[in-house]
């Protein structure tokens, strides 16, 4: 090997310490091959290509935390009476959950830092998954070959939703506990089996003295352990797919611009896990965080007003109090259509958005490789299909909170309940409509200024005395990347008649795939984007700019 | 951050210089002109800059080390239960925010530190990396698709049917045995949802008094909380209890009652009511008394009182069962009965 004999000859047969450090682990473990691949790998740089980080980083945080946790919490629902040194809740009963919360909170030095860490880290990791998840959509990230990926996230969004409804509920408290009863009527209203979940999932009758264990092994072992794995297959695809980037110059669908991983990524990465990190320590310090000591132990016949649940659960929220109270009673049963349905919705509102990408292949019927990521605009119907999405979810959270919108805003909670039920129809498509709308004109606009240069400000007087405002044509480098998108087709379907002449028939569903790829490519779904010989034919003739 | 937003690209004498580079012809002027030059920054070519960003980093690391000292001697130093005021937050735990700011200056300055080194003094050059088809290529496909030809023919699993129809048998049957050690869980339901603990005789305890009650406790226009003697905080099964038999009473001048069966089952114009809510079952708890409207707080689910508890606005479903109240001989109220129907949330067996 030529590197070992230089630097032998430099060290008179003795390597410096990590190099032979690192021949005993490749001798073994073969990572001079991982890293000839990965150390210099290339990745592109965006802001919005750290949101992504922000979730890994505040899972790492939730898991230190966790852990930390872990060491002080009992996960019993025995009921004990409550010496700690909280005064105002001296001598009242409470299951042990909550009084070694109680303990972690005030006895243990930093402990409840660590507890908002955790919980702070947790709304975060949340919210960053839901944006993460939101820049993935509208830039088009999720196609071929990355929509395995887009699921991952995907699953690990709505993992990370259990596995926080499973951790606020723990402590055992009268916020939290209101939460499991909910989720206990909404358990109920399964047809057939309602009863039999809900007796399993208790351990018997509501509250009974199981569920707190139970969701202590779901929240720190079960849920974690499968979001770990998905986290570790997640990341192995970007490395291995090579991230996504925005057209420019340089930039192809067959090569990847930006810094290596070394250093450049390695000290910006690593440097914003600190960053993440430090900016949740110091929100924990000034911000409190569901303190459980002014909610009080749990007890099923008592409830604070203003009961919310942590905020990604909020649009489930919103589907159970919007809903209407259906109930059908036949032959001695019931149908709980009232919680029923919503608890039905509840799956689909996230199922809608997850199966997108495979909708819009089909559609497409694209099946290249795709690297470089679409502005929104020049994607109008995704982006509108993703706008309504966000509409809709963001009616339901609306309708989750209906009670604090209306003590806030001194509105009627009937008119924000019916609101929100005609909402949950009407909005979505309105923002549909409205985001096709504005992604066309932005495409117009950029047509424009291809065609025309950009506006400078400069107004000039020409001889004649009429005012023009002199427009300055665009480098090549933006010519290049406001035109550099692709646009598609609309598939047709094929001829109706075969080449012998006999009529074939068509399928329903080759209908409905040439019906949306009109709708998506059509003359009313985009404008096209400018064509060299008109670029050409405007800025050969009369010269004034 | 790169080269690329800088504007002044615009001008002509930036646009000669790129024309060295670029590929920009007379047929397609949208054509890729390939990658801006780099721009060197101040660092690179001022070596003072360059140790001022230097300085700048290493600031950033003691900051760090500084504050996790401050974080060691806030843990020592600061009594767990002392509580100061913070401008405009109010009144906190000190251990608590010290903790927390020295920990989060801590880690932000070493993070601070470590982006600013990547940004100012590592290089910032733009390198491009080749990408390579996901998909294998047809000879390694070929070479796959043979290789696990030949596995499976060396299996015989295609061959030997008696061999394959057994194995699936097996490994679908084995999984039933983790299905059925999920039966313990729990108890079947049974009838359990449609009784609570209130049968004849039973008198009514006021929750917060722990003393039963009489009917001239109860006032008009006021919410009492009600729960079955005999059960008391400490007994094993009071939270399952409490969750099926807590009643709310309030008392309605009988004239503005409009339903006849409460008014049958009431006393004197005390009506008793389960306090759980037929939606997904939170305690009811705000009462309105000029209209005896209930409002669940949970999800807004509104019962009118004084007509059968029947639903008026909200997600609920059917109307608050109704307890058969009465008074006994030492005058206090009792019931008359269990509820004639479940409490709480409906389920499929409810009917």
């Amino acid at each position: 090997m030529s590197t070992t004999e230089s630097s032998e000859s430099r060290a008179r047969g003795k390597a410096p310490a990590g190099e032979r450090v690192a021949d005993w682990a490749d001798g073994r473990l073969g990572i001079y091959s991982l890293a000839k691949s990965n150390m210099r790998k290339i990745f592109p740089d965006h802001w919005s290509f750290m949101l992504g980080e922000v979730c890994l980083y505040s899972f790492i945080i939730i898991i230190l935390t966790g852990v930390y946790l872990t060491l002080f919490f009992h996960p019993s629902m025995n009921e004990v009476e409550y010496h700690g040194s909280y005064v105002p809740l001296q001598g009242q009963l409470m299951s042990e959950a909550f009084n070694s919360t109680m303990h972690i909170s005030f006895d243990v030095r930093g402990g409840l830092l660590i507890r908002q860490i955790h919980h702070w880290a947790a709304l975060i990791f949340l919210a960053g998954m839901f944006v993460h998840m939101m820049r993935v959509f509208f830039t088009g990230a999720f196609r071929k070959p990355r929509e395995v990926n887009w699921l991952f996230g995907f699953l690990l969004f709505v993992l990370g939703m259990f596995t926080g409804f499973t951790g606020y509920s723990l402590p055992d408290d009268l916020l939290s506990g209101t939460g499991v009863r909910f989720m206990e009527g909404a358990v109920l209203s399964v047809p057939i089996v309602g009863t039999y979940l809900s007796f399993f999932l208790f351990g018997g009758e509501f509250p009974g003295g199981d569920f707190v264990a139970r969701f202590y092994s779901i929240h720190v072992l079960l849920l974690p352990g499968i979001m770990l794995g998905l986290v570790v297959g997640h990341l192995i695809l970007v490395i291995y797919h090579k991230h996504t980037q925005f057209a420019g110059p340089g930039k192809t669908n067959n090569n990847v611009v930006g810094m290596p991983l070394l250093p450049v990524y390695m000290a910006k990465a690593g440097g914003f896990f600190f960053l993440v990190f430090g900016v949740i320590a110091a929100i924990a310090a000034i911000a409190s965080i569901n303190p459980i000591w002014s909610m009080g132990p749990y007890r099923p016949d008592q409830v604070s007003t203003g009961a919310q649940p942590d905020w990604y659960m909020g649009f489930s929220e919103g589907l159970i109090r919007v809903m209407p109270g259906w109930e059908i009673n036949f032959w001695g049963h019931t149908l709980v259509l009232g919680v029923f349905i919503p608890l039905v919705i509840f799956p689909l509102v996230l199922v809608a958005i997850a199966v997108y990408p495979f909708v819009e292949s089909w559609v497409t019927g694209d099946k290249r490789e795709h690297h470089i990521l679409d502005r929104p605009r020049n994607a109008p119907t995704r982006t509108a299909f993703g706008v309504a999405w966000i509409t809709w979810y963001m009616v339901l959270l609306i309708g989750g909170g209906n009670d604090l919108w209306a003590t806030h805003f001194h509105l009627s909670i009937n008119a924000i309940t019916w609101f929100v039920r005609v909402a949950f129809f009407v909005a979505p498509v309105l923002a549909f409509v409205a985001t096709k709308r504005i992604c066309l004109g932005l495409q117009r606009r950029d047509k424009e200024k291809v065609l025309h240069g950009r506006e400078s400000g400069i107004i000039k007087r020409l001889p004649h005395g009429e005012f023009i405002e002199v427009h300055e044509p665009l480098s090549q480098e933006q010519l290049h990347t406001l035109t550099a998108h692709e646009q598609y087709e609309p598939a047709q379907i094929g001829p109706a008649v075969d080449e012998n002449g006999v009529e074939r028939k068509i399928k329903g569903t080759e209908k409905l795939r040439a019906k949306l790829s009109e709708a998506y490519y059509g003359d009313e779904a985009q404008i096209p984007k400018p064509t060299v010989e008109e670029y050409k034919e405007i800025t050969s003739g009369h010269g004034h700019h | 951050m790169s080269s690329q937003d800088i504007p002044e690209e615009n001008l002509p004498a930036e646009q000669d210089a790129h024309g060295a580079v670029g590929v920009a012809d007379e047929k397609d002027p949208f054509a890729d002109p390939g990658l801006p030059p780099h721009e060197h920054r101040v660092q690179d070519i001022d070596e003072r800059a360059a140790r001022r960003s230097e300085r700048t980093v290493a600031m950033l690391f003691t900051v760090s080390m500084l504050s996790t000292i401050g974080f060691i001697a806030s843990y020592v130093g600061i009594p767990h239960d002392k509580s100061i005021f913070v401008f405009p937050i109010g009144h906190i735990n000190a251990l608590n925010f010290a903790l927390g700011l020295t920990l989060g200056l801590a880690l932000f300055a070493i993070g601070a530190g470590a982006v600013h080194w990547a940004r100012t003094l590592m290089s910032d050059e733009e390198i491009a990396d080749e990408r390579h088809p996901i998909e294998a290529p047809p000879e390694v496909k070929a070479k796959v698709m043979a290789d696990f030809k030949q596995g499976a023919k060396e299996s015989a699993l295609g061959r030997r049917k008696l061999i394959r129809n057994t194995m699936f048998g097996a490994l679908a049957l084995f999984p039933l045995s983790g299905v059925v050690l999920l039966r313990d869980l729990g108890p079947l339901p049974g009838t359990k949802l449609r009784h609570t603990m209130w049968r004849k005789g039973l008198q009514l305890v006021n929750v917060n008094t722990n003393e039963p009650l009489r009917p001239s406790d109860v006032a008009v226009g006021s919410l009492t909380f009600a729960k079955p003697e005999g059960l008391e905080e400490h007994d094993e099964e009071f939270q399952t209890e409490i969750a099926k038999a807590a009643l709310m009473i309030v008392r309605i001048q009988p004239d503005n009652i409009k339903d006849k069966r409460e008014l049958e089952w009431s006393y004197e114009g005390i009506v008793a009511y389960s306090k759980i809510c037929t939606h997904v079952g939170c305690p009811i708890s705000l009462y309105e008394q000029q209209t005896h409207h209930v409002l669940c707080p949970c999800h807004q689910s509104t019962f009118d009182l004084s007509d059968g508890a029947r639903v008026i606005f909200g997600p609920a479903g059917h109307a608050l069962p109704q307890l058969r109240i009465g008074v006994n001989d030492q005058g206090y109220l009792e019931a008359l009965g269990d509820f004639e129907e479940p409490v709480g949330p409906a389920f499929w067996e409810r009917g």
